[in-house]
């Protein structure tokens, strides 16, 4: 049996058929949505690399039963920026560009918004807390340094503007 | 697959009654994996994300009711000060974004060895509020609750409403074993309540056992030691500290897999044993102290 899917998705009201209501929110993003910036690896909530806000909080798109998101909300990474240009990306994704916190780029989606979560949370955290926020997400080019240069530099950058 | 998505409880609880073959899920954090990897494939799904009674928790008459549906994350925000030791163990759980959609209803219905909220729940004597259509509500003592590896006392028609827990009289603890601080499956895990009020010791053991169990021999133990220091908030024997940490270890009933051997548990849980009695005897001594008798000789409970 299938379903019927209608969610917004960054700010657009989408509506998807033939969903199998036990595929997970990260298979609908990706391969029914065409929004592939959330990625797919381990499928196991280990890895944190298709992290996205469902109503406003972060978590693991692979672990969400596609009828679970049934009238739901959710912003993925491709919805962070306001816009399409390299002016409009958000001051995280800005800053990890700045810092270099990228490598092979593929956790860095993931990475992206649960840091943009833990600045939504705590303005200004303090090292053990960037550490506890990401410890979810990993990157196995293990790039961790750049990344909390890139946190930090976020942080600050908020503060200031 | 058929999936429900009841919006009331009484809703739930008839899908479950007609469909006892539905499989709850919550939080999906051990539900979607098995999913995800064609592990299994369940006839129908129950969704209890839209539950409004099971969102919530109460703090009446020296309980804490958390429903079934409350986060880890919400349980570390907000419950830190009634059930430390159940907070403490909220917090070793996966990463943040597991502990956002995790819950402790969904720690109980998965009722594996290693879950990290068995422990603090044994140790507080909680007591697990299930449900169906056409029985009503009972509460199971926690003790009665985990039958076996991964199965516990629910009827085929029941779901878990709430746990109830006893609101803590003094500190607790909850230490754990693993590779890291997050995203690990405890290789063994101790949780420790000292009851100041009843003048007793609770301790639980996770990972060491076919199911989390009390080590109800380290606890009669310590509360012999402790019988007469309460008031005094007297100094505890490194020895005393070392022999409860081997009867913590002498309860499990361990195994050797991927993630540890069955010595090297029974080594770790006379370790946590140890630590947790000690760092919370600390902590109450601290509190007498600082309860110490004001000029009017009153002295507020710790």
């Amino acid at each position: 049996m299938t379903m019927r899917l209608t969610c917004t998705v960054n700010g657009q009201r989408r509506e998807v058929d033939g969903v199998w209501e036990g595929e997970s929110l990260l298979f609908v993003l990706r391969e029914r949505m065409s929004l592939p910036g959330s990625k797919n690896a381990c499928e196991q909530g280990e890895c944190g690399s298709c992290t996205v806000y469902l109503d406003g909080v972060a978590v693991c798109a692979c672990l969400v039963a596609a009828g679970q998101a049934q009238g739901r909300e959710v912003v993925t990474v491709e919805g962070l920026a306001p816009g399409d240009g390299p002016e409009d990306l958000d001051p995280v994704q800005r800053a990890f560009l700045d810092a270099g916190a990228v490598q092979c780029g593929f956790c860095t989606p993931g990475l992206v918004v649960a840091a943009h979560d833990l600045l939504r949370r705590s303005p200004r955290p303090g090292d053990p807390e960037i550490r506890e926020a990401l410890a979810g997400n990993l990157c196995r080019c293990t790039g961790y340094q750049k990344i909390l240069d890139a946190v930090r530099l976020a942080a600050e950058r908020t503060a200031v503007s | 697959m058929e999936f429900f998505s009841p919006a009331s409880w009484p809703d739930a609880l008839a899908v479950k009654a007609e469909h006892p073959q539905a499989t709850p899920i919550a939080g999906g954090t051990d539900l979607m994996v098995e999913l995800n990897f064609g592990r299994r494939r369940p006839e129908a799904l129950l969704d209890l994300t839209r539950i409004p009674e099971l969102a919530g928790w109460q703090h009446r008459d020296g309980v804490v009711r958390i429903g079934a549906g409350v986060s880890y994350a919400r349980i570390i925000t907000d419950l830190a000060d009634l059930v430390p030791a159940l907070a403490k163990a909220s917090r070793t759980v996966g990463s943040p974004q597991i502990r956002n959609r995790g819950t402790v209803g969904g720690n109980l219905g998965s009722a594996s060895p290693a879950g990290d909220a068995h422990p603090p729940l044994l140790a507080t004597g909680a007591e697990v509020e299930v449900a169906s259509s056409e029985r009503g509500t009972r509460r199971i003592p926690i003790g009665e609750f985990f039958t076996g590896v991964k199965s516990n006392a629910l009827a085929p028609d029941e779901l878990i409403a709430a746990v109830q827990v006893p609101v803590a009289t003094g500190p607790q603890e909850f230490a754990k074993v693993g590779t890291r601080n997050a995203m690990v499956i405890a290789v063994c895990s101790v949780a420790l309540a000292l009851d100041p009020a009843a003048r007793s010791v609770g301790t639980a053991i996770g990972s060491a056992a076919p199911t989390p169990r009390r080590a109800a021999e380290a606890e009669l133990f310590a509360c012999g030691e402790l019988s007469d220091r309460w008031d005094s908030g007297g100094d505890l024997d490194p020895a005393v500290l070392r022999r409860f940490g081997e009867l913590v270890a002498a309860a499990a009933a361990p195994i050797d897999d991927v993630r540890g051997t069955a010595a090297y548990r029974r080594h770790a849980l006379a370790v946590l044993g140890r630590r947790t009695l000690g760092w919370a005897w600390s902590d109450y001594r601290r509190r007498l102290h600082d309860h110490a008798p004001d000029v009017h000789g009153q002295r507020p409970a710790p």
